[in-house]
């Protein structure tokens, strides 16, 4: 049984439906939401590496390499925002994050 | 056989690992079955050709981000369980908007085909080279201010990072160097004329 692109979107749609559950599961932890985005995109660059694969174009796996950057970035600001919110607050969870009145 | 075989092997590992970060009651382990569904993310890569991504995935995600995290987890000492306290209130309609979202996926996945002239479309095709070598060619030529403009982003986030979470504390003795160079001889010390038989 030949495993071809499908099998790789399929699992990606898994995977991205997966993290958008996880955010309305753990809406109250900032932290587990964070990791949630990062497996959306990790199903995101599923999609881009399988079609890269399967379509003989090495561009799908250049803009995987920008996704990371961008992930990696986003992920020690959104680290660095909650560290200090922390300090500030005494607390992480979702509701305190108002003061913004938004 | 055997590439059907790793590829189940793989994905179910993956889709199981990202099962138990977004139901695991301990952050920590919400972490650490991140970095199992990344490495097996990788060897999904592996499969498909992509060795260089697979690698950086590797240090990026399980080397840093999933480090950083670890260190977050461990380092904000909240009550992580009343914290999930009332979330359970919101499954029902997270279960609408995932199922919608997964059903118009698989709709879409199973009704489409390539476009006939997609082989002469191709931006930039595998070439005879190991993947590292035609993906550098690629990157430091066709995308290279895409790139730099990557490494500024990186370099923004850093500088963020550090002036978001930098602070100054009281009562910490620091050396001014400003105030050591610019300091005179008259402010340190004192010239006594001594005169004889008396002492200072």
């Amino acid at each position: 049984m030949e495993i071809g692109l499908e099998h790789y979107l399929t699992l990606a749609a898994i995977l991205f439906t997966m993290g958008i559950f996880g955010i309305f599961l753990n809406r109250k932890n900032v932290i587990i939401i964070l990791m949630c985005i990062e497996l959306m995109l990790l199903a995101v660059n599923i999609n881009f590496v399988a079609f890269s694969s399967f379509l003989g174009d090495l561009t799908g796996q250049v803009f995987t390499m920008f996704i990371l950057t961008v992930a990696a970035a986003e992920a020690a600001i959104g680290l660095a925002i909650l560290v200090i919110f922390f300090r500030n607050k005494g607390s992480i969870a979702v509701e305190d994050i108002s003061s913004m009145r938004g | 056989m055997l590439q059907p075989l790793a590829f189940y092997l793989f994905s179910l590992v993956t889709l199981l690992s990202a099962t138990f970060v977004i139901t695991a009651k301990n952050p920590v382990h919400s972490v650490l079955f991140l970095i199992l569904a990344f490495f097996n993310a990788a060897g999904l890569f592996v499969l498909l050709g992509a060795e260089f991504v697979a690698m950086i995935l590797v240090i990026v995600y399980v080397g840093a981000v999933a480090v950083l995290f670890l260190f977050v987890v461990m380092m904000l000492d909240t009550g992580f369980a009343e914290l999930r306290k009332g979330a359970l209130q919101y499954v029902p309609i997270g279960l609408v908007i995932g199922g919608v979202l997964l059903a118009e996926l698989i709709f879409i996945y199973s009704a489409w085909e390539f476009a006939p002239s997609i082989t002469n479309n191709i931006a930039s095709p595998v070439t005879a080279e190991s993947n590292t070598v035609s993906l550098g060619l690629l990157l430091y030529t066709d995308y290279v201010y895409a790139f730099q403009i990557a490494g500024l982003i990186l370099l923004v986030a850093m500088i963020g990072a550090i002036v978001l979470t930098h602070r100054q504390r009281s009562g910490v003795r620091r050396q001014k160097i400003k105030e050591q160079n610019t300091r005179k001889r008259d402010d340190a010390m004192e010239v006594v004329k001594v005169t004889t038989g008396k002492g200072v």
